[in-house]
C-alpha cells in the first residue's frame, strides 16, 4: 500500500547560498509552519519552522526520541540491525527516566567549570597545531591541520580512546553521517565503530583509573553495582562521533564565516571578550546538526495549534527556527553583538547537546589563536568554490584551503 | 525577584552558569544547578536571571 498523503516539501530541502538555510523554510514558516513533509527513508512527517513550536515540542514529554521505533522519522534509509546482535540505545535515543538516570551519570563531566579545566591542554593542542600549519606548505588545508584533529584529540584524550586509531574512526564516523552511502555500509561502519569500542571498553575494565571519563564511569558503576558494559560502550560512541564531526564542522564554517566578514572579524580581533557572543551568532547561523532534533509523538498532542497523532515523526527544524524572525530581529545577517543564546543550535529539553560547553571553549580557544597567530589567514580559493558538505547529516566543509 | 530551580528537571547544561556565574553553579557531582545568590539584586543581575530562565533548556527555572 502507497502512502498519497500530500505532503508540502521532501526534506533535506537544498541550500542556495552555503552562508544560508534553504530558503524553502522562509515558504514554509510563512504558509505552512506545521506541515507534512517526505523524508528520503519513505517516512512522512510533520516539519516544524518556527521557534516557539520547535522549543515546546523539545520539552514536551509527549516526543520520544526512540530511534530503533519504526515511528522515528529518519532522513536515511532504515538500516537493519542484526537479530543477534541488540542495540544498545546512546544518550540521545533514550527517552526519561532511563535517560535522565544515564545523563545524570555523566553530566558531572560535562560542567562549565570541568571545561574550564581543560583550557590549557587544549591552548596546547591547538598551539601545537597552528605551529605546524606555520612550518608546513601554503596552501594548507585547515580542516586537515586544525578543525579535525583539535576536538578528535581532545575528546579521545577526554574519553581515554587511543588518538593513535583516529582514522578509523573518523571513516567511520564520516560514512555514517554521510547520506550519500547505503543502508549497508552504514551499518558496517557502526559495527566496526561499536566492535572497536566494545573491546576498548572491556580493557579498560580490566584496568579502570581516575584518568579518563571511561574508567571513571566503570569506577562509579562499580560504587553503585550498577555495572552496564553495554551503557558505557554507547556512551563511548555517541561522545566519540558527537566529538568529532560537530565541533570540527564549526571550525571550519565559523573560520570561513569570520574571514568573509572582515568587519565582524575585527571586532572580536580587537577584543576577544567577544569571541563567546560570536560563537554563539556562528551556531545560530549553521544549526549544523538541524534534524537532530526529530522526535516522535507518543500521545495527540497540539503544537502550535496543530493537532498532532501519537506514532507521527516530527522534524524540529532547528535551523528554520534559527531564522525565524520572530526569534531574531533580520535573522539573516551575521550579527556577532545580536546576543542569540536562546538559539536552538544544541536543541532544547532534556536531551539538550551534553558537550556544548566543550564545543564552546574548543571554538573560543581555536578562533582566538588561529587569528592572533596567523592574523594574515585567508582562503585560498573562490569561495564558490568551497566543498561544502550538502551530503552529510552534519552540515560544514570537506576541505578549507587557506593561505597567509 | 527570587530565583527558584527545580534540581529534578534540570539537565545539567551550565546555560545558567554562562548566563551569570554570581546566581548559578553546579554540582561537582551531577553537574544540576546549584543557587548562589537566589535573590538577584540589581538590574544587571535581574536581567541575567531573566535571561537564564528563558533559555534553561531544561525549564528547571522561574522567577517568583
Ligand atoms: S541552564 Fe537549566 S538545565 Fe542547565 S544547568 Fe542551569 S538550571 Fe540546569
Amino acid at each position: 500500500m502507497t502512502d498519497v498523503e500530500e505532503t508540502t516539501a521532501t526534506l533535506p530541502l537544498a541550500r542556495k547560498c552555503p552562508f544560508s538555510p534553504p530558503p524553502e523554510y522562509e515558504r514554509l514558516r510563512e504558509e505552512s509552519p506545521i506541515s507534512r513533509v517526505s523524508l528520503p527513508s519513505g517516512q512522512t512527517a510533520w516539519a516544524l519552522t518556527r521557534l516557539e513550536d520547535i522549543r515546546e515540542m523539545l520539552s514536551s514529554p509527549h516526543f520520544s526520541s526512540d530511534r530503533q521505533s519504526p515511528s522515528f522519522p529518519l532522513m536515511v534509509a532504515r538500516q537493519i540491525r542484526r537479530e543477534d546482535k541488540p542495540f544498545r540505545p546512546s544518550l540521545i535515543a533514550m527517552d526519561p527516566p532511563e535517560h535522565s538516570r544515564a545523563r545524570r551519570d555523566v553530566v558531572g563531566e560535562f560542567t562549565v567549570k570541568r571545561m574550564k579545566a581543560l583550557q590549557p591542554r587544549i591552548q596546547q593542542i591547538v598551539d601545537e597545531h597552528i605551529d605546524a600549519l606555520l612550518a608546513g606548505p601554503k596552501p594548507a588545508d585547515l580542516v586537515q591541520a586544525l578543525s579535525l584533529p583539535v576536538p578528535s584529540l581532545v575528546i579521545c584524550e577526554l574519553l581515554g580512546v587511543p588518538y593513535s586509531d583516529h582514522e578509523f574512526f573518523q571513516s567511520c564516523s564520516s560514512r555514517m553521517l554521510s547520506r550519500e552511502v547505503t543502508a549497508e555500509e552504514r551499518m558496517t561502519a557502526f559495527e566496526s565503530l561499536e566492535n572497536y569500542l566494545d573491546e576498548l571498553v572491556t580493557k579498560k575494565e580490566a584496568n579502570a583509573t581516575e584518568d579518563d571519563l571511561l574508567g571513571r564511569q566503570i569506577l562509579k558503576q562499580r560504587e553503585t553495582g550498577e555495572a552496564d558494559h553495554g551503557e558505557l560502550v554507547g556512551l563511548a560512541f555517541l561522545l566519540l562521533i558527537a566529538g568529532h564531526e560537530t565541533t570540527a564542522n564549526m571550525i571550519s564554517l565559523g573560520t570561513a564565516t569570520l574571514l568573509e566578514n572582515p568587519d565582524q572579524l575585527a571586532k572580536i580581533k580587537a577584543d576577544p571578550g567577544k569571541t563567546l557572543a560570536a560563537i554563539e551568532e556562528l551556531l545560530r547561523v549553521f544549526t549544523i546538526a538541524e534534524t537532530a532534533t526529530s522526535r516522535f509523538a507518543t500521545a495527540d498532542v497540539e503544537i502550535g495549534g496543530t493537532l498532532i497523532r501519537a506514532g507521527e515523526g516530527v522534524v524540529g527544524l532547528s535551523n528554520a527556527g534559527n531564522h525565524d524572525p520572530a526569534g531574531f530581529e533580520n535573522p539573516d545577517t551575521f550579527d556577532i553583538e545580536r546576543g542569540a543564546r536562546h538559539h536552538v543550535a544544541f536543541g532544547f529539553g532534556v536531551h539538550q547537546c551534553l558537550g556544548q560547553n566543550l564545543a564552546r571553549l574548543e571554538l573560543q580557544i581555536v578562533f582566538d589563536t588561529l587569528f592572533r597567530r596567523v592574523p594574515g589567514i585567508r582562503i585560498a580559493v573562490p569561495v564558490d568554490e568551497l566543498p561544502f558538505k550538502h551530503d552529510s547529516t552534519i552540515y560544514g566543509l570537506h576541505a578549507l584551503p587557506v593561505t597567509w | 525577584m527570587k530565583i527558584i530551580a527545580d534540581t529534578g528537571k534540570c539537565v545539567g547544561a551550565g546555560q545558567c552558569v554562562l548566563t551569570d556565574p554570581d546566581l548559578f553553579d553546579q554540582s561537582e557531582d551531577d553537574g544540576t544547578v546549584l543557587l548562589l545568590n537566589a535573590e538577584p539584586e540589581g538590574e544587571e543581575a535581574e536581567e541575567n536571571a531573566r535571561t537564564a530562565v528563558h533559555i534553561c533548556p531544561g525549564q528547571a527555572l522561574s522567577l517568583a
